[in-house]
């Protein structure tokens, strides 16, 4: 486009900025309905038992309880990938599972009913280990999963997916490798992405037929497509509230649901279930473990000429959805990892942790962040420097790769190594990098390194969107999309596309609240989508709505729609921008004008991150901090300057890049228990710990829509935990080959215990 | 009941100018005496602009600022605060002409945020340093928002809206 962009790439605040800075945001718990009641969950103690009695009776009998509810007393919902996640069973799968709902007048009343609920127990042995789960000789956490391990079928919405990258012939490919290396490597620590708002749902049946939930969630037009089988057909309207962090936790999660909306349909009630810290930390949804054991053969001149191997998920006692997570870390991982031959298989197995969930990142963090250290041990073999290995197989214009659905797909972006080489650039790499397994520095007891991460994701063209745009004769727009505000600043973006193409002031420019039933369906803020997918449908309502504004005002200046403009709310004739028809004079005051968008799937674009990393390990205390972080990428083209900023910055959070360093999820295997499972023993950064943190974003168009961006938020966090396992590697000269790296992992490193 | 007993059963709150007087019962209305400063704010005065995260003392989510200082609003309990005076997110800004506190419109300016759950703790937080030093330096805003957790990471936008707010005059770049 030849015209200068007004909105696109400018500094304009949040839409929403106001409310949040004055405290008028409304999240989850700034929400009540009139009656409404308070649910509360009685919890599991144990990893792994049968209930063999329960009795609610005492708690009923409480002044202020409305409802108290069993596996007896409910009927069989299930959810997750596959279906099998049941909201109260007669058995427990890790401690802090349900066992029964109670409904209450007040939260402290809830609570008190709980400790009144009897339960006895008969423990069966836990199993928290992927490889011990598959083998173990006791009972199964579900029975129809014979070995812990789910069966390879997929959702009827996607009925193929990708779950074994096979692609040429890896024997050949072995043959003719200068080096083969052989390792496992796990990314296995469960951490907790921990936004700071807990989760929760209110829900309410407005007729028996229909449940309405406000929810945090970010993907609410999902959340009903998923929760209408849950709650056996019935309707659901979802409702966004303000969301308080989700980084993919709250997209998509039913578990809550199915305890409100019982409650609430027993009571006759709308109901509030909402989480407790201690809950959050206990009994929600983690990331998912994953061990991989391969075999890579790579050539002197760095081309990777095969890998085969098992990538292990361990899902903890319920997946949320692991087969599609599996789908797109093996579709992620060919991204830059360009190789003819693959025999990467993905099996999904469920153990007595904390069930796992959607997590930013979605599979392919877990991957590569197991199979990069392996990767990178033949890089060392081979002796080349990572930023030309990554500049040689990262996806480059035609080259193709499977994507989740299983379909073979050639890439027509750009090149991202121009973004590689103004990253290194930006972080010194040339100057720093000394080789493998060499420092930068020996400061007295200091030893610095550097090391650097990778991560790309197709997801930016991924699944549906609609939306509409109504314009109305007083110059104003208003865009249908079912968008959630979850931080990303996703409304504000896609208003400033609308204020693009039809020209007009960003304040004249609104959204529909998020509520599945006001908008057309928008499969939601999933992965990177936001921009180029959802960007797509908006962009093109808006492009309708333009062109039949146009043609009405065509018949009454008795001109062709092409000889038109619209500017600030008015119309007028190419080249006579004096003489301005406002919109009304053109529609009457009684008419609006309607225009529609609709996005098909696309995994023909990707985005790109390259995380450079700095560590300094201080080998007397085995301390590892981070000193420097350089994030390079390659966007097409900036929608918000400062919010993009924030989402790269958003690397060390949400279970990213930290969990290289300090964060995980501590389990006492005698117990089952989570021993750090609160926000003091729980490490996060803290404004004092924040290293020099440079974004470098470049803007080669990308043909995506008119805009030419696509969207890179989610993969912030992905490349990061790699880059500080090798960049500790090359302080310290000894590999460490887990998650985080702890003073005490450092201090056996160097023989020091 | 005396006036004097009455007195004593009377919580006497100023938040954000205005005065509360919450007797202490467990009726609707009133000031249990486990209630938190949080749980009143938001349960019994509806201001619901102060947020709960861990409801442990952790995360810095319900700081309010009471009597010239930065507290942990859920590690207080209300019948501790008798006479106090208390400013909540709601407060800052001018409520004669609805304008932005500068903090507030910084934090607008270089989006200082996410999704915005912590943001209402940072903003009284950095409120009370600039009581105290209106023009504070990079390590004493990062000093004093030390005990927030930000979970999207707006640590670096905060601190640039801070600054940029409280800079002195030329100092801007």
């Amino acid at each position: 486009m030849s015209k200068e962009l007004r909105f696109i790439g400018k500094e304009t605040p949040r839409k929403d900025a106001r409310d949040i800075v004055t405290g008028k945001a409304q999240y989850l718990d700034d929400v009540k309905l009139p009656g409404m009641l308070y649910g509360k969950v009685k919890r599991s103690p144990h990893a792994h038992a049968n209930i063999t009695r329960i009795d609610g009776s005492k708690a009923k009998a409480l002044t202020g309880v409305r409802a108290v509810l069993t596996h007896n007393d409910i009927p069989r919902w299930e959810w997750g990938l596959p279906k099998h996640m049941p909201v109260l069973d007669n058995k427990v799968r890790f401690v802090g599972d349900a066992v029964a709902l109670v409904a209450a007048d007040t939260p402290d009343i809830a609570e008190e009913a709980l400790e009144l609920i009897d339960v006895e127990y008969e423990p069966l042995p836990a199993v928290y280990d992927v490889e011990a789960a598959m083998t173990i000789d006791a009972p199964p956490l579900y029975s129809q999963y014979a070995n812990n391990t789910y069966p390879n079928e997929a959702p009827v919405y996607e009925p193929h997916l990708l779950q074994h990258l096979r692609l040429g012939d890896v024997e050949k490919g072995f043959e003719e490798a200068d080096f083969i290396i052989e390792d496992t490597c796990g990314y296995e620590i469960f951490p907790n992405p921990l936004p700071p708002e807990p989760p929760g749902v209110i829900a309410t049946w407005e007729t028996p037929g229909c449940l309405t939930i406000y929810t945090p969630s970010q993907s609410i037009a999902f959340f009903r497509f998923i929760g209408i089988p849950f709650i056996d057909m019935a309707d659901m309207r979802a409702i966004s509230t303000q969301c308080g962090g989700s980084y993919g936790t709250k997209n998509a999660n039913l578990t809550p649901v199915g305890y409100a909306a019982l409650l609430a349909k027993n009571t006759g009630k709308p109901v509030k279930v909402y989480y407790t810290k201690d809950e959050h930390f206990h009994s929600y949804s983690m990331r998912l473990g994953s061990r991989v054991k391969a075999k890579v053969g790579m050539k002197k001149d760095g081309t990777v000429s095969a890998i085969s191997g098992l990538w292990m998920v361990n899902t903890g006692s319920g997946s949320e959805s692991g087969p599609f997570q599996i789908a797109v870390g093996l579709g992620e991982v060919q991204l830059n990892l360009r190789c003819a031959n693959w025999d990467l298989a993905g099996k999904l197995v469920c153990t007595n942790r904390s069930p796992s969930g959607i997590v930013r990142g979605y599979g392919g963090q877990e991957l590569e962040s197991s199979i990069l250290p392996i990767i990178g041990r033949a890089m060392e073999k081979a002796d080349i420097n990572p930023i030309d290995f990554f500049k040689k197989n990262s996806v480059k214009p035609g080259d193709g790769y499977f994507w989740r659905e299983g379909n073979w797909w050639t890439y027509r972006g750009v090149n991202f190594n121009t973004a590689i080489d103004k990253g290194a650039e930006a972080f010194g790499w040339k100057e720093k990098w000394q080789g493998w397994g060499k420092p930068t520095a020996v400061n007295g007891t200091k030893r610095v390194g550097v090391g650097v991460g990778v991560h790309s994701n197709a997801d930016v063209g991924e699944d549906s969107s609609e939306a509409t745009i109504k314009l109305t004769p007083d110059g104003r727009a208003v865009l249908y999309c079912c968008v959630s505000e979850a931080g990303l600043g996703q409304r504000s973006s896609l208003c400033k596309m609308v204020a693009e193409v039809l020209d007009m002031p960003l304040e004249r420019v609104d959204m529909s609240p998020p509520d599945t039933h006001l908008n057309p369906f928008e499969f939601g803020l999933m992965g990177s989508r936001g921009t180029y997918a959802v960007g797509s449908a908006v962009i093109a309502a808006a492009e309708d709505a333009r062109q039949k504004l146009l043609e009405i005002a065509a018949l009454k200046l008795d001109v062709t729609a092409e000889q038109l403009e619209t500017k600030n709310g008015k119309v007028y004739i190419i080249g006579r921008p004096d003489k301005k028809v406002p919109w009304h004079r053109i529609l009457g005051l009684y008419r609006t004008i309607t225009g529609k968008g609709r996005f098909e799937p696309d995994y023909s674009l990707c985005n790109f991150l390259m995380s450079f990393v700095e560590v300094e390990v201080d080998t007397e205390t085995g301390q590892v901090s981070l000193t420097h972080v350089v994030n390079a990428t390659d966007v097409g083209q900036i929608i918000a300057p400062k919010v993009l900023e924030g989402q790269l910055h958003g690397a060390f959070g949400s279970a990213g890049l930290d969990t290289a360093l300090f964060e995980e999820s501590v389990l006492d295997e005698a117990s089952g228990r989570i021993l750090n499972g609160n926000m003091v023993d729980y490490k996060w950064r803290t404004f004092t710990d924040l290293p020099e943190f440079t974004n470098v974003i470049l803007e080669t168009p990308i043909p995506s829509h008119r805009f030419k961006a696509v969207g890179v938020g989610e993969i912030a966090t992905s490349p990061g935990p790699s880059a500080v396992l090798m960049a500790v590697y090359n302080a310290i000269g000894t590999r460490i080959t887990s998650y985080p790296v702890t003073a005490d992992k450092i201090l056996n490193a160097l023989g020091k215990r | 009941m005396s006036t004097q007993e009455q007195e004593k059963q009377t919580i006497h709150l100023t938040v954000n100018g205005k005065e509360y007087a919450l007797c202490i019962g467990d009726t609707v209305g009133a000031v249990a005496p486990s209630d938190t400063l949080t749980h009143t704010l938001r349960e019994t005065l509806g201001l619901t602009g102060t947020k709960i995260g861990c409801d442990q003392g952790s995360c810095g989510s319900c700081t309010v600022i009471m009597n010239g200082k930065p507290i942990l609003s859920c590690m207080t309990l209300t019948v501790e605060c008798d006479g106090a005076q208390v400013t909540t997110i709601e407060g800052l800004e001018d409520a004669a002409t609805g304008e932005l506190h500068p903090l507030q419109q910084s934090f607008v300016d270089n989006s200082a945020f996410q999704c915005g759950f912590c943001t209402p703790g940072i903003l009284m937080s950095a409120k009370s340093l600039i009581d105290e030093d209106p023009h504070p330096s990079v390590d004493s805003i990062k000093d004093a928002l030390s005990g927030h957790f930000c979970r999207c990471i707006s640590h670096y936008e905060v601190i640039e809206a801070v600054r940029e707010a409280t800079a002195k005059e030329g100092e801007h770049e």
